[in-house]
């Protein structure tokens, strides 16, 4: 089962929701859509499900046009960001209820209820109703229900959003594993980037109803095709800075220069974006052609094990992730160190003219 | 750009026009047809115009009745809504006793019109009604049937005993749908119960009681059977509102025309009352920059 | 102004509690210095709320007392206190404009109108509400409502504390960061005690000096957030902040040393006196992800793993592997070496956390 869209518009009384998506989804393939609210996530979900015909274009399901095919005659599932369960049924009657209607003989309803659920850690719960269950488990629920009628599309929409981030740690791992093994076509929309690395799989970024790039998700992270993706596709966002490559130097910040390094050597003279991981600028000289930059901190954001530290000077603002805690006074001035070797480089239009290698990468 | 992908579908809402047109346009064309005829016969009639309208709103009898519908229609609305409001404020918040004050209140609402105007019949005698009895007992010389601020009086009180818990009903789910947050940020700013009242129960209430005073208006603006049956209109005319007029115009002289071009004129006032209050109602939360605090 | 005491304090919502598990709050003591910026921080149903409720006065605790400097508030209730709170979806008063809500509850105690409109200039400018003082408080966006919700606590200048209830679930993840940053200059500029109830440790750590963690109606640590990343007092403070979680592994004594499942272990003496020093059955070790050195050969103090998986998060890696029978993890920055499938795993001695009964113990080096 392959999915594949072309050239879909979807046009809501004049405004345009999804403009000029070109998608294929592999057979088996887990794939993340990734984008911030409002970015077309949820309309692309409706359009593969067949709950609402795109404006143009078509849906191609295995070699076949499905583009007007009503979504009761597809073999398609859905689990949404709310806990939608039946709340008078139980848990076991709840994922049993679309094998009911498929008409599957009894005995192997129960099979497969046992399986899906014992799967999703939720066996002990066949017999409670949803209202006795806590998030997370009303969510498992509502996953089994998906699962268990050995769907060819499966679509979450941000279906962890609800849950405290400790849940959403052990689902994200759980849901990698669940998929792993099955046929089909999961699709996973987030907004946020650090789900879409932790899921794998392969990741299409959505900005404005359009598709920035689609690809394997590290690929996608590691080399994004321009600024916008790199920008949408990280978490903190990459620190982008204006600079001006001249002859045998870079200036940016106005007064701060640096000479051109034998990888950003091939850049011809010309205005650019910088584009530095978060994680990349340190509080130490890292090598010796770091640059050093004076700034004050605007804030320190601490989760528990990172810090996210948001620092800026007259001219621009740039935040910083350091490995454990690290607690900084507001205004307080500070050096901090930009490798030269860890540059992406964008050109005027924002198209991607220099990643840097990774070191560690094998 | 938009495209309808499935004319077919237009089909879907074919019932619906069907169930409107036969529920509501055709009768209202029919009553637009007689209002500019005068019709003798089957097969005699003449166009007259607008001719009734003006008859209509010419006549004296028809003035004097649309006046008391509005002085009926207002004063109920005065004391009905408040004490609506009143009555749903006190009720208990929950526990047993919450379920048995809401079986109580809503019992008037169940018992039909005509009803309503027989119960008060009764109890309104004077010789055997223990209202009537009662007042007597008092020194009053109560009788609906002689004095007209009696008739009055009784009416009113006899349409905010019915229809009073329907305010209440409203306004206690409308209380009930306010987080606890609100009351506990209230006490903690140190606002008074007035204050609560004012700034957080009646603003959250305004939803609700523009629901409530909608049909209030229009059930009351088209009384007819209470008064009819326990007043008879009377004493005189005194408590003869618009739909008697009409019904006794319509049905008792057969004047179709005339009585056709009032049910116009009547369903446009309820109309444009409505019109009114509403869009000033949706005005009055709109923002002002006009408005300021300091 | 005020410095909160609870003394001896418990709350249980049942009228005849039996049992410890009868408590939303075991008892407890506990002290929020004036002017500090604190946290609680919880998963769902530890009692932080319970906690807040009573600090509010809108909830009576069954035990023990609650004090605003030496002043024994039980029985006040909250007008009475000198509290604000901002509770988790903003409350403002609909029909009042930004200005009327932020004057209302100077108003409500007969502040004279000068001083409120000094008082609401001010707190406006703080804010930024200025430009929005004339709209009616219902037509703003969810966090200009919540800033109102705010404000209504700052004007009054006898507030002794904040309370914030999660006020930014409702925020748009863009706009947080922004309000957090207010959050922490208001509280450097006003001098009030804030104590900020949430379940995200992000935002506990990132608004507060102190975190109070609290797990089934106890405070289990209660420290800066750096002292809850290095040192967690508890097992579960070890498990809920970071992501992920701290490792833990139960030992049992043997004769001569320590045993993890099947696993013996090389521990410094002063570690391994303490585990034998113990009655207690149970003990765990334990150690953050992001302390654990994976390399490709063996050598002192190393153990052989199997490596399962491995999660490339961008700029790191969570490697994931079995030791001892339970589930490790360990960071790996993004230019370390990686070996292919087995791997020798070592716990720097420093950030070995001994746990006896959950709680940790320290260890004298």
């Amino acid at each position: 089962m392959s999915l594949i869209l072309e050239n879909i518009d979807h046009v809501v009384n004049g405004a345009t929701h999804i403009e000029g998506v070109n998608l294929e989804l592999a057979p088996g393939s887990f794939n993340v859509l990734l984008g911030r609210t409002l970015a077309g996530k949820t309309t692309l979900m409706r359009i593969m499900a067949g709950l609402e015909p795109p404006t143009r274009g078509r849906v191609l399901m295995h070699g076949e046009d499905v583009t007007r095919k009503s979504v009761r005659k597809r073999n398609v599932s859905m689990v949404y960001q709310q806990f939608i369960n039946y709340p008078a049924l139980t848990v076991y009657d709840n994922i049993a209820s679309p094998l009911k209607l498929a008409r599957v003989p009894r005995a192997e309803i129960r099979r497969r209820v046992h399986e899906t659920a014992s799967m999703l850690h939720i066996e002990h719960l066949l017999d409670r109703y949803p209202a006795e269950l806590s998030g997370g488990q009303q969510q498992r629920t509502a996953m089994g229900r998906a699962l268990v009628k050995d769907a060819d599309l499966i679509l979450f929409d941000e279906p962890l959003v609800n849950l405290d981030y400790k849940l959403r740690e052990e689902f994200r791992e759980e849901l990698r594993e669940l998929f792993k093994a099955r046929n089909c076509i999961a699709v996973y929309a987030t907004t946020e980037p650090n789900e879409a690395l932790a899921l794998g799989g392969h990741t299409a970024v959505l900005h404005q109803g359009r598709l920035l790039q689609y690809g394997p998700t590290e690929d996608v992270y590691h080399r994004p095709r321009d600024v916008l993706t790199a920008e949408m596709f990280s978490e903190p966002p990459i620190n982008v800075v204006p600079a001006i490559v001249s002859g045998s130097e870079v200036t940016f910040d106005r007064n701060v220069h640096f000479p051109l390094n034998q990888e950003l050597a091939k850049l011809s003279p010309g205005q650019y974006q910088f584009g530095v991981r978060a994680s990349h600028i340190g509080l130490e000289r890292q090598a010796k052609d770091d640059l050093e930059l004076e700034v004050r901190v605007d804030i320190a954001e601490i989760s528990g094990s990172e810090t996210f530290l948001h620092v800026r000077n007259e001219l621009f603002h740039l935040v910083l992730h350091l490995t454990g805690v690290h607690e900084f006074a507001v205004d307080q001035p500070l050096k901090v160190y930009f490798p030269t070797h860890k540059i992406y480089a964008f050109d005027r239009h924002g198209d991607v003219v220099h990643i840097p290698a990774r070191p560690g990468a094998h | 750009m938009n495209k309808v992908y499935n004319n077919r579908a237009w089909f879907l809402i074919l019932p619906m026009l069907l169930l409107v047109a036969f529920s509501a346009i055709i009768p209202l064309m029919t009553v637009v047809n007689y209002s500019v005829q005068d019709v003798f016969d089957a097969n005699t009639r003449f166009f007259t115009g607008t001719e009734w309208f003006e008859v209509m709103l010419n006549d004296s009898a028809l003035q004097a009745a649309l006046l008391r519908q509005f002085a009926f229609s207002f004063t109920i609305l005065a004391i009905e809504v408040p004490l609506g409001i009143g009555i749903a404020l006190l009720m208990p918040k929950r526990g047993w006793q919450a379920s048995a004050v809401l079986i109580l209140i809503t019992l008037p609402l169940l018992i039909p019109w005509n009803v309503v105007g027989s119960i008060w019949q009764l109890f309104t005698r004077g010789d055997i009604g223990l209202m009537g009895v009662g007042i007597r007992e008092l020194g009053y010389a109560y009788n609906i049937t002689r004095n007209p601020a009696d008739a009055w009086a009784t009416i009113i009180l006899m349409d905010v005993w019915h229809w009073t818990p329907l305010i209440a009903l409203l306004c206690y789910s409308g209380l009930r749908s306010i987080p606890d947050a609100y009351y506990q940020a209230a006490r903690i700013d140190r606002a008074s119960k007035w204050a609560v009242f004012r700034y957080i129960q009646l603003p959250k209430l305004t939803n609700v009681l523009v629901i409530g005073v909608l049909l209030r208006f229009m059930h009351s603006f088209m009384i007819y059977a209470e008064p009819f049956v326990l007043t008879g209109g009377g004493p005189g005319s005194s408590t003869t509102f618009l739909s008697q007029s009409l019904t006794t115009m319509a049905i008792g002289q057969q004047d179709l025309g005339p009585s056709a071009a009032f049910s116009l004129i009547y369903f446009l006032i309820i109309l444009l009352v409505c019109w009114v209050f509403y869009t000033a109602i949706m005005n009055s939360q709109k923002d002002k920059t006009t408005q300021g605090g300091a | 102004m005020a410095q909160i005491t609870l003394k001896a304090l418990a709350h249980s919502y049942s009228p005849n509690p039996s049992g410890p598990e009868d408590y939303a709050i075991r008892e407890m003591e506990h002290v929020w210095h004036q002017g500090g910026a604190y946290a609680l921080l919880g998963p769902s149903g530890c009692g932080k709320s319970t906690l807040l409720n009573i600090i509010s006065g809108l909830l009576t605790p069954s035990d023990g007392q609650v004090l605003f400097d030496d002043q024994v508030m039980n029985e006040l209730a909250p007008e009475e206190r000198n509290i604000a709170q901002v509770f988790q979806f903003p409350v403002v008063y609909d029909t009042m404009t930004v200005y009327d809500n932020l004057a209302f509850p100077l108003r409500n105690v007969g502040t004279s109108e000068a001083k409120v409109r000094e008082r609401v200039a001010e707190v406006a400018d703080v804010l930024e509400l200025t430009s929005l003082l004339k709209r009616k408080a219902r037509n703003l966006t969810a966090d200009e409502k919540q800033k109102v919700s705010m404000g209504r606590g700052l004007v009054r200048d006898d507030v002794a504390a904040i309370l914030f209830d999660e006020p930014l679930t409702v925020i748009d993840p863009q706009l947080k960061w922004k309000l957090r940053r207010k959050l922490k200059e208001i509280h450097e500029r006003f001098n009030i005690t804030m104590i900020y109830v949430t379940h995200d440790q992000l935002e506990a750590s990132t608004f507060a000096d102190k975190i109070a963690v609290m797990y089934e109606g106890q405070v289990v640590q209660f420290g800066t957030p750096r002292e809850l990343f290095e040192v967690p007092a508890h097992t579960f403070v070890g498990y809920f902040i970071g992501s992920p979680g701290m490792n833990l592994v139960e030992v049992v004594r043997t004769e001569k040393g320590v045993r993890a499942g099947t696993v013996d272990l090389v521990l410094a003496p002063p570690l391994l006196n303490a585990i034998h020093q113990s009655r207690s059955r149970n003990i765990k070790l334990g150690i953050r992800p992001e302390f654990v050195k994976v390399l490709a050969e063996p050598g002192e103090g190393t153990y052989p793993v199997e490596i399962d998986n491995v999660q490339d998060l961008g700029t790191y890696r969570i490697v994931s592997f079995e030791f001892a029978g339970v589930p490790f993890r360990a960071r790996l920055e993004e230019d370390q070496r990686l070996p292919e499938r087995k791997a020798y795993i070592r716990f720097p001695e420093a950030w070995l956390s001994l746990y006896i009964d959950e709680f940790r113990v320290e260890v004298g080096q």
